[in-house]
């Protein structure tokens, strides 16, 4: 029994970490309809910049971690000065291409300025076993976990609160929906993007930080980018809680078809079976659990 | 339904009186690379009343509204706003001047309820910091309420209660182009640019449009400059009109004087009107 909820609780665990990277996509997408492929990319360069600031300056890690989230602003400055500025009104399709070309890019300044080798990000945060579970359920948790756990639930309540209850974020919604009527009630697009893409930077940073501090800051975290995509279109894209609901249903998932699959078909299911839930899933939901279906009149 | 009624807040705010040129376009020219749009136009929109911009399609005149609203910058001429000659600006800054705008193929916010589509055209009034904004409370819940009341009544206005909470896409073509003229009331303008608000609508929602546009117009003294197709609508609505024809003006001046000339006559109307 206590293997069971084991495996479902570091499955929920792995979920949450998941949905950290999702939710930066969730932003992008919400706000300004562009699947933002180098939302991975980002999740990693911020993580390479702020270990990198650390080793480099050996500065505090508050402090380290405020000239991060500079970083990220300035970056989200830059997407928009130099790139979006000059595709609006083009196609979405567009728009993903050009933010596949952003992910080389970003990986490649952070490859020039930071080195390429994998670097530790040691901050203080949690880590080894809840030795609380261990004793009482005789169940193995890491800390780190429990406390990414908290971080998210916190993102996620702040976020859901900026988008439906601030001005910024009706505005966010407002250009998501239709540029010419947002300028037509006084949304600047430009002030609208540089906003979205820096808290998208900044929950890149915390994703970042989370998994740099479980593995190491190295340039395959660019990669887990595409574990979220599985997760987004489990949750719907457009849709902030949906990232965290669809993240656990991976992590969970995956655990469980690893353990009770698994031996039935050789093993090693672990890496394709979100891909496979979630091919599934378009087959039958295409909108995602909570995606906004958008019923039109035509 | 007259709850709406805030003269000082809605009509005033440039300190201008009835009469006064509140918007001026001096030999305006606009092209898009070899195609010209607009040649030469001049004419004036005084504060206060309603002027219809009519004319075959492809005349010019969603273009003259994106000119006005800052959408396209003319290569000539000028535009004179509240007596001051304007600099080029953005296409958001319209909003902040006082100009609002419903657009020719409604642009609604359709993920969006009514309600958050129109709390949208108060985003310009609402000043409180973005974090008090996050914990909603305090003066930012206050600042929220009260332009929630604000919204409240011109829901009241355009009798749109029923569909409040509902997404804008699910709406009736009717009711979708009364939920942007609601948008863009909540704005409070000064110069209020109405695009075809009755393209595509029946007898009776024309109108119940009519009327709404009307009332605008008299309660608040909202300035009206709309396009529109329907001479009826136009005869009936509008103080002066001006007639444009393949980007250029053939005419300006009240309804009935503009009805009569022939230029307008052979470019537009067809045949005479009888009354």
């Amino acid at each position: 029994m206590s293997f069971l909820v084991e495996t479902i609780l570091s499955g929920l665990m792995a979920g949450v970490m998941y949905s950290l990277v999702a939710l930066g996509f969730v932003l992008i997408f919400k706000a300004s309809g562009i699947f933002n492929f180098a939302q991975g990319v980002m999740c990693l360069f911020a993580a390479l910049t702020f270990a990198g600031i650390i080793e480099k300056t050996s500065l505090p890690w508050p402090i380290a971690f405020m000239l991060t989230v500079g970083v990220m602003v300035a970056v989200a400055w830059a997407v928009e000065r130099f790139v979006l500025r000059h595709l609006v009104n083009q196609e979405p399709i567009i728009l993903f291409m050009a933010t596949i070309g952003l992910a080389y890019v970003l990986e490649g300044i952070g490859d020039i300025v930071w080195g390429s080798d994998v670097k530790v990000l040691d901050i203080g945060l949690p880590s080894g076993a809840s030795d609380f579970m261990l004793d009482q359920f005789n169940i193995y948790i890491e800390k780190l976990e429990v406390f990414a756990a908290l971080i998210a639930a916190v993102l996620v309540g702040f976020l859901a609160i900026f988008f439906q209850k601030t001005r910024i974020g009706r505005a966010l919604r407002a250009v998501a929906d239709d540029h010419q009527a947002a300028l037509s009630v006084g949304i600047s697009l430009q002030t609208i993007w540089v906003i979205v893409w820096s808290v998208a930077g900044f929950v890149a940073l915390v994703a970042g930080t989370l998994w740099g501090t479980k593995s190491g800051v190295q340039f395959s975290l660019s990669l887990i980018a595409l574990k979220a995509l599985p997760v987004l279109i489990l949750g719907g894209f457009t849709s902030i809680p949906g990232a965290i609901v669809g993240g656990l249903i991976i992590g969970v998932g995956e655990k469980l078809a690893e353990i009770y699959v698994g031996p039935m078909v050789g093993g090693a299911i672990e890496n394709w079976f979100a891909y496979m839930l979630a091919l599934a899933f378009l087959l039958v939901r295409p909108q995602g659990l909570f995606g906004e279906r958008i019923i039109e009149r035509v | 339904m007259n709850a709406f009624v805030d003269p000082a807040g809605m009509a005033g705010h440039s300190g201008m009186t009835k009469g006064e040129v509140l918007l001026r376009v001096d030999n305006v020219s606009l092209a898009f690379g070899g195609v010209k749009a607009i040649t030469n136009i001049s004419f004036d929109i005084v504060k206060g009343e309603v002027r219809a911009i009519i004319g075959p399609n492809g005349a010019g005149k969603t273009s003259m509204l994106n000119v006005i609203n800052g959408f396209y910058h003319p290569q000539e001429g000028t535009i004179t706003w509240r007596g001051k000659v304007r600099r080029k600006m953005k296409p958001y800054e319209a909003a902040s001047n006082g100009i609002a705008r419903t657009f020719q193929n409604v642009a609604l916010f359709k993920g969006m309820t009514t309600l958050d589509n129109i709390m949208t055209g108060r985003g310009l009034k609402m000043h409180k910091n973005f974090l008090w904004q996050c914990l909603h409370w305090g003066p930012a819940l206050r600042e929220e309420n009260e332009h929630r009341r604000k919204v409240e009544e011109i829901i009241d206005f355009l009798e749109i209660q029923a569909i409040r909470k509902t997404p804008v896409g699910r709406l009736p073509y009717g009711l979708q182009k009364r939920v942007e003229l609601a948008r863009a009331l909540a704005m409070e303008p000064e110069l209020l640019l109405l695009d075809e608000p009755m393209a595509g609508m029946n007898l009776e929602e024309k109108e119940d449009m009519s009327r709404f546009i009307l009332d605008v117009n008299q309660q608040f003294g909202t300035t009206i400059a709309l396009i529109e197709h329907d001479m009826g609508v136009v005869m009936d609505l509008s103080d002066r009109v001006v007639v444009l024809d393949y980007g250029r003006k053939i005419a300006d001046g009240p309804p009935e004087e503009v009805q009569s000339n022939q230029d307008v006559i052979d470019a537009y109307l067809g045949v005479p009107h009888e009354n």
